[in-house]
C-alpha cells in the first residue's frame, strides 16, 4: 500500500467474474506522515482511507468485469461500518461483491477482513462513465494488470 | 394510461429516498424540476426501481436522447411518464 500515492491495494488474490467477485490484498505500511497526525503516540488507519480500499477494490471488479470499456468513479457511499482499529503493519484482505448493475452506475459491497475477521464493510455506488482519453484508459488497464487483475488482452 | 399502482410504488420510493412528502409527488410532478430531485438522488432512485420491478432503467439511453435533442426531459422523468416507461419495460420483459 503506498498511502501517500492513494494506491491502496497491493495485489489481487482472486478474481471470480462469474461470481461478479473479487478479492485483494494490501499491508497497511508501517510508517507514513498520516500516522503523525492520526494520532500522534498512537498510529491508527483511518475509516475514509478503509473506504477507499474497499471502493478500490470494488472499481478494480467493475473494471474487470466491463473489459475496461468504461471507469467507475466513486458516488455514494452507504452503511459504511468500522468494526475495529486498524493499525500500522495489519495485512488486510478486501472481499467485494456486485450488487446491481444499472444504467450508468454500479452498486457494490464489500468487506475488509483481517486474519479473516471482518474489520469493515459497505455499500458503495459508482457512476460509469467513459475514461478521459484512450491513453489514460490504456494506463489504467495496465495498472490493473500489475496487481494481476486478469485481464488478458487490452480490448480496442 | 400508466398503471396507477405503478406512480404509487414510484412516488413512494421517491418520498422514501428522497425524504419528500408523498402529497408533494404527483403524477405531473418533474422529477429535477419540480421535486429538485439531483442526478445522484436518481441513482438511488433508479436502483430502487429496478429492484422493485425487476427491470433495468436506460438512463444513459434517456440521457444520450435528451443530449441529442431527440427527447425532452418530460418525456423520462414527468412521473406519469416515467411510470409509463416502467410499465413498457415490465411489459417487454414479460413478453
Amino acid at each position: 500500500m503506498r498511502l501517500e500515492y492513494f494506491q491502496m491495494i497491493d495485489r489481487i488474490v482472486d478474481a471470480d467474474r462469474g461470481a461478479r467477485r473479487l478479492r485483494a490484498a494490501c499491508t497497511i505500511p508501517t510508517e507514513s506522515t498520516i500516522f503523525e497526525g492520526h494520532f500522534p503516540g498512537y498510529p491508527l488507519m483511518p475509516g475514509v482511507l478503509l473506504t477507499e480500499c474497499m471502493a478500490q477494490t470494488t472499481g478494480w471488479l467493475i473494471c474487470m468485469l466491463g473489459d475496461f470499456s468504461a471507469m467507475p468513479f466513486l458516488a455514494g457511499i452507504k452503511e459504511a461500518k468500522f468494526r475495529t482499529l486498524v493499525f500500522p503493519g495489519d495485512a488486510l484482505e478486501f472481499e467485494g461483491g456486485i450488487v446491481h448493475e444499472g444504467s450508468g452506475y454500479t452498486i457494490a459491497e464489500c468487506k475488509g477482513l483481517r486474519d479473516g475477521a471482518k474489520v469493515c464493510d459497505a455499500e458503495l455506488t459508482f457512476r460509469i462513465r467513459p475514461y478521459p482519453s484512450p491513453e489514460f484508459r490504456r494506463a489504467f488497464f495496465e495498472w490493473g494488470r500489475r496487481l494481476n487483475l486478469p485481464v488478458p488482452e487490452f480490448a480496442k | 394510461m400508466p398503471d396507477s399502482t405503478t406512480f404509487d410504488k414510484v412516488a413512494e420510493i421517491i418520498a422514501e429516498t428522497c425524504d419528500i412528502p408523498r402529497e408533494n409527488i404527483k403524477p405531473e410532478s418533474h422529477a429535477t424540476r419540480d421535486l429538485e430531485i439531483d442526478s445522484l438522488d436518481f441513482l438511488d432512485i433508479a436502483f430502487a426501481i429496478d429492484k422493485a420491478f425487476g427491470i433495468k432503467l436506460p438512463l444513459e439511453q434517456w440521457t444520450q436522447e435528451v443530449n441529442d435533442g431527440k427527447a425532452t426531459t418530460d418525456q423520462y422523468f414527468v412521473l406519469k411518464n416515467l411510470s409509463s416507461q416502467i410499465d413498457q419495460l415490465v411489459a417487454a420483459k414479460g413478453a
